[in-house]
């Protein structure tokens, strides 16, 4: 009996669990490919320098795009990760310059913010019942007036504190290997991306992550309490948002305020090129850390065979609608 | 005459799986040919090749005669061929018209749509199947009845001389179905052919000209239905005649009141539902559609949230305002809806397993315990006889009866002694209901407490030691599990409706 069930269920839909390793393979084999061609492209691409310059430009998106993965797998979205990110920034500099408080205590603000503003989200979405495109994208304004009235409109430059712009800039591992002088930013991203996967393959919170985006209502109905879940997730998403926020005033020793509207379209392309389902319940980080690294690769190439500014974007446009048409030709064909 | 459909030794192959071995299977016009066999028995796969969803890998498909191979949907309504999907396929929000027409809408010049034409196209489609609906309803305010009728309008608007129906009935109550029966014989007289899938035994004897049954892919026979007995019919699709065991009613003097629900109320769905059930019972839920079962389930577990009404469980009162409070009061709720409210489909048995339970397997720093997970996942897989290549199976690829079972293990996992189940077996084909049977038996003779709220009577009465009635939102009676009641006396309190003055008097 069991071989007659499976028939008519299984043979049309086998290939589908496998789906997203697939587009992983498919998105990692693109990086390899991109990297190639490049390096046919241009003798400039393969160096040491260009490959952590990519790597550099990788970090901050990559960090927002680990975020915006935890909340697309519960079924949601995030269009507030850009904004958050530059309050954050904007948050450590009013403590760090204009408060004048120790490095360590501006890091601890910038996350808290960014943790207290995701379980902002977070609780429009699961108590309030707002569905996530909206809440966020009310909390993506909010964010972006605040930073403009907490600042005055102006940057804050980080310049009375000293070591601010070493935690993206300097090297740790450069200096114990000099000849592979990588970015903090670029261990950064590598650590959060680490902790992030630890905690969705081997926590309970990754595990409701899951849970919630392949069925939340299944999941309330076994007595477990998805609201508060869901918030965690969020808050999550916002700290990390925070750590984001730190990379890039650090990286600028500055803190913008115009910037990080845009950022969050970025970090979603990224997610998506790695093969996170955005229906929910399917994604992994490191499908996301191989989508933000093809468009960094791909913007880097880009400008390094001199093609101009405007086109890189068309390119990148291009790429995430033939990654996800990938995707889905594949499964039709399976299905 | 001709033969609308003929197909022989058809096959099919997918990746690994024989799925059709040599089938056949004609249908001539004016007949209801009805398809019957387990879950996975391949009737679907046939159904999809006829209608141009798959292609076949050998055989021959002749329609009205001709060979003919469709390799589309649209080739095969070009053919004359409809199916009505088991799950409707309707736009609730645009009207009856706009939904019968989709993609070939009437147009007036510079491409603007002609609605009156439209909207008298459907109501001559209606005419012509003494169909008494607005062609400008929207979808979403009919019944689910009427928009099955209005699928089979849209079939006929291609002109299809064969209908396939895939469970046409399976949210239909008894009026309804009566209703769809009167549209199939006035389709007979015209000389549709309709092809008619079902797990419904006692609508074969009312509407089904012939019977072809199918098994592991195979055709086992085709017979008439009238002069076939059903366990006939049953016989030929599982293999084996399956004989029914008595129901044998406990002695529960004496026993615990494990759980005891007085004047529980909500607006005109629960009105005023008292009952108690007791350690080691399975108490029955019998009534039509829409009379409050599930409604009254729900309240109970906390899912929907309910105006007044006490509940007690083993004798002490408890607050339940969510499910997390019912849980955590040891019941457990299955609903007849698996895929929406019972699993998480997309996720592995040990993952559904565990679902209810995390905390057993949370470390510190929320780290989870995988490996007492899977251990704790196999130990299920084995008692409850879970039919899945492993724990790391996905659930959505199990069938109906394990994915119940996987259900069942959660709640036993979380320690769960009043069970609530609602529609035990629906979609779950007949050789795997006598084993979910058995297994709440079992249950019930280990101490739990067993609801089961089904609208199949002959399942209340095999299993219920008490049966519970309701109507319109109340209890009606509580009626002896057992030889002693008859289906009659059910229906009796089923349709037992309250009088008007009543109503007004208690309820507004």
């Amino acid at each position: 009996m069991t071989s007659a069930t499976d028939i008519e269920k299984k043979s049309p839909l086998a290939g589908l669990s496998e789906s997203g390793a697939y587009q992983k393979l498919l998105a990692f084999a693109s990086l390899i490919a991109l990297l190639i061609g490049f390096s046919i492209a241009s003798p400039n691409f393969m160096q040491t320098s260009n490959m952590i310059a990519i790597l550099q430009a990788t970090s901050v998106n990559g960090v927002l795009a680990v975020a915006a993965t935890l909340v697309i797998i519960t079924g949601g979205i995030d269009l507030s990760v850009g904004t958050l990110m530059t309050f954050c920034a904007v948050i450590a500099g009013v403590v760090l310059t204009y408060l004048g408080m120790p490095l360590l205590i501006g890091v601890i603000a910038a996350i808290a913010a960014g943790a207290f503003c995701g379980l902002c989200s977070g609780t429009f979405v699961a108590k309030m019942k707002i569905p996530p495109f909206i809440a966020t994208l009310g909390m993506m304004l909010i964010l972006k007036g605040l930073s403009l009235v907490i600042s005055g409109t102006r940057p804050i430059y980080f310049n009375d504190t000293p070591g601010f712009d070493q935690i993206s800039r300097g090297s740790l591992i450069g200096e114990v290997f000099p000849a592979l002088p990588i970015p903090n930013g670029v261990l950064i991203l590598f650590l959060v991306a680490i902790s992030a996967s630890y905690i969705l393959g081997r926590t309970v919170l990754g595990r409701y992550t899951f849970a919630l985006g392949s069925n939340e209502e299944a999941v309330r109905l076994s007595g477990v309490n998805t609201d508060m879940w869901k918030m965690r997730i969020y808050a999550l998403a916002g700290a990390i948002c925070g750590i984001a926020g730190i990379l890039i005033a650090s990286r600028l020793n500055s803190a913008q305020p115009a910037l990080g509207l845009g950022y969050e379209l970025e970090a979603i392309a990224a997610v998506v090129i790695g093969g996170t389902s955005l229906s929910g319940g399917r994604g992994t980080i490191l499908g996301t850390l191989i989508g933000a690294l093809i468009m960094a690769v791909l913007t880097n190439g880009l400008r390094v065979l001199s093609v101009a500014q405007e086109w890189q974007t068309v390119v990148t446009g291009a790429i995430i609608i033939l990654a996800v048409y990938a995707d889905m030709a594949r499964r039709r064909k399976s299905g | 005459m001709t033969k609308l459909v003929e197909m022989t030794g058809i096959e099919k192959h997918f990746p690994g799986v024989h799925a059709l071995k040599a089938v056949q299977f004609d249908l001539v016009p004016g007949e209801v040919h009805a398809l019957m066999g387990e879950n996975g028995a391949g009737k679907s796969t046939l159904m999809k090749i006829l209608s141009g969803i798959y292609q076949r890998d050998g055989g021959t498909l002749r329609i009205n005669g001709q060979e003919a191979s469709p390799t589309s949907p649209r080739e095969a309504q070009d053919l004359g061929i409809g199916i009505i999907h088991q799950e409707l396929s309707l736009m609730n929000d645009l009207t009856v018209a706009q939904n019968i027409f989709i993609g070939r809408e009437p147009r007036k010049r510079f491409g603007r749509l002609d609605d009156a034409q439209l909207n008298a196209q459907t109501a001559e489609i209606f005419a012509s199947m003494n169909l008494a609906l607005d062609p400008k309803v929207p979808v979403g305010n009919l019944t689910i009845a009427k928009q099955q009728m209005v699928e089979i309008a849209k079939a006929l608007s291609y002109r299809s001389r064969v209908l396939i129906m895939d469970e046409p009935t399976a949210a239909l109550n008894d009026a309804e179905i009566a209703e769809l029966f009167v549209i199939i014989r006035r389709l007979k007289a015209e000389g549709v052919g309709i092809v008619y899938i079902s797990h419904k035994m006692d609508e074969l004897k009312q509407i089904a000209d012939r019977v072809t049954v199918m098994r592991d892919g195979e055709y086992v026979g085709t017979v008439d239905a009238a002069e076939t007995p059903i366990s006939r019919i049953i016989a030929m699709m599982v293999g084996r005649e399956v004989t029914e065991e008595p129901l044998d009613v406990p002695d529960l003097t004496g026993a615990e009141t494990s759980l005891e629900v007085s004047n529980l109320s909500r607006g005109h769905d629960i009105r005023d539902v008292s009952f108690s059930v007791q350690k080691g019972e399975i108490l029955g839920f019998a009534g039509l559609m829409g009379a409050g079962r599930t409604e009254v389930a729900r309240a109970i577990f906390g899912a929907d949230p309910k105006d007044s009404g006490d509940i007690r469980v083993h004798g002490q009162p408890v607050r339940i305002r969510s499910p997390r409070d019912a849980v955590r009061a040891g019941i457990g709720y299955l609903s007849e809806d698996r895929k929406h409210f019972g699993l998480a489909t997309g996720m592995n048995v040990r993952d559904n397993i565990a679902l209810a339970s995390m905390d057993l397997f949370t470390q510190t720093g929320g780290v989870l315990n995988d490996a007492d997970m899977a251990s704790n996942a196999r130990d299920y897989i084995s008692r409850l006889g879970i039919r899945t290549p492993s724990d790391m199976q996905e659930v959505r690829l199990l069938s109906g009866g394990n994915q119940q079972k996987v259900v069942i293990a959660k709640w036993l996992l979380r320690d769960c002694d009043i069970l609530i189940f609602d529609e035990p077996t629906r979609g779950i084909d007949v050789g795997a209901k006598s084993e979910i049977y058995k297994l709440l038996e079992d249950l019930a003779e280990q101490g739990k407490t067993i609801i089961v709220i089904s609208s199949e009577l002959p399942e209340i009465m095999r299993l219920s030691h008490r049966i519970a009635v309701m109507c319109e939102g109340r209890l009606t009676g509580i009626l002896p599990g057992g030889k002693n009641t008859t289906q009659e006396d059910i229906m009796h309190l089923a349709t037992q409706r309250a009088a008007a003055m009543q109503v007004t008097g208690t309820e507004q």
